[in-house]
């Protein structure tokens, strides 16, 4: 099932993964916050080559753009603006980080033991385009407009409420 | 390969929940649901590839959760930014309110 065969795909995810779970544990142990989020962005770079690497360069950019980018500062943005010279307190709660970690760990015992017992079948051709952001540009105005336009009404409302809400109130 | 992401996905939306279980700090709480929003991208575009019918499909799939995490996120902070205001904490142990 795990079939390993040492190729450069193979390189290149084993680098990745572990730029991106080094970076996720991080953010679990570290004290300072802004640490926590430049660990953060680590996993987000890392999540852009494994993109790449599976052939889906303008969501890799996209990621780059978004995450590592846009979601970054926000929350940097968040953190400058409440309570930035907080430090995670010792152990407060020793039985609540231990049943949320039992918890996390039952979650990933139980995907484990599905991935493991399937069989995946052999996949198809993929073909990505031989214009990646062209291909996905076609088929979001053609198969997916109505979900495209909805979105944009979405992101539109949200960005509204979010000004409205951290808006200071006039008096 | 594909079994491979699956795990790698696995492993980081269980550490995200983690995160957003223990963490005290609200900012930390949203940053861990990036993660495992971003687990679950990861799983849209490995089955894009690797699956039975690989087609683009999974990326534009990932390219809106990634729209609806940016609106997510952006929303959350503007929530934080206000409660903090109104409470002088961002601490989400102290939002107790709605229990009392």
């Amino acid at each position: 099932m795990f079939q390993i065969d040492v190729t450069g795909e193979f390189a290149a995810f084993f680098i990745f993964s572990a730029i991106m779970i080094c970076g996720a544990v991080l953010m679990i142990s570290l004290v300072k916050v802004v640490h926590m989020l430049l660990s953060m962005a680590a996993v987000f770079l890392g999540l852009a080559g494994m993109f790449v690497l599976l052939e889906a360069e303008f969501v890799a950019f996209v990621q780059v753009l978004i995450y590592a980018g846009a979601v970054s500062i926000l929350m940097i943005f968040g953190i400058m603006m409440t309570n930035h010279q907080h430090v995670e307190r010792e152990k407060a709660k020793p039985l609540h980080e231990a049943l949320a970690a039992v918890a996390a760990l039952c979650l990933f015992g139980f995907i484990f033991y599905a991935i493991r017992s399937t069989t995946f079948p052999e996949p198809g051709p993929f073909d990505a385009g031989e214009d990646n952001t062209m291909a996905i540009g076609e088929l979001l105005y053609t198969g997916y407009v109505i979900p495209f336009e909805l979105l944009s009404v979405l992101l539109t409302v949200a960005f509204i409420g979010a000004i409205l809400l951290a808006r200071k109130e006039a008096e | 390969m594909l079994p491979s992401y699956l795990t790698l996905a696995a492993i980081l939306f269980c550490i995200g929940l983690y995160g957003a279980l223990v963490k005290r700090n609200a900012v930390i709480v949203l940053l861990s649901l990036e993660l495992m929003l971003n687990a679950v991208n990861l799983n849209l575009v490995a089955f894009s590839k690797y699956g039975v019918v690989p087609s683009l499909t999974g990326q534009i799939f990932s390219l809106f959760t990634i729209t609806v995490a940016a609106a997510e996120a952006a929303i959350g902070v503007a929530i934080l930014i206000a409660l903090f205001r109104l409470r002088g904490t961002v601490k989400i142990d102290e939002f107790d309110e709605m229990r009392r």
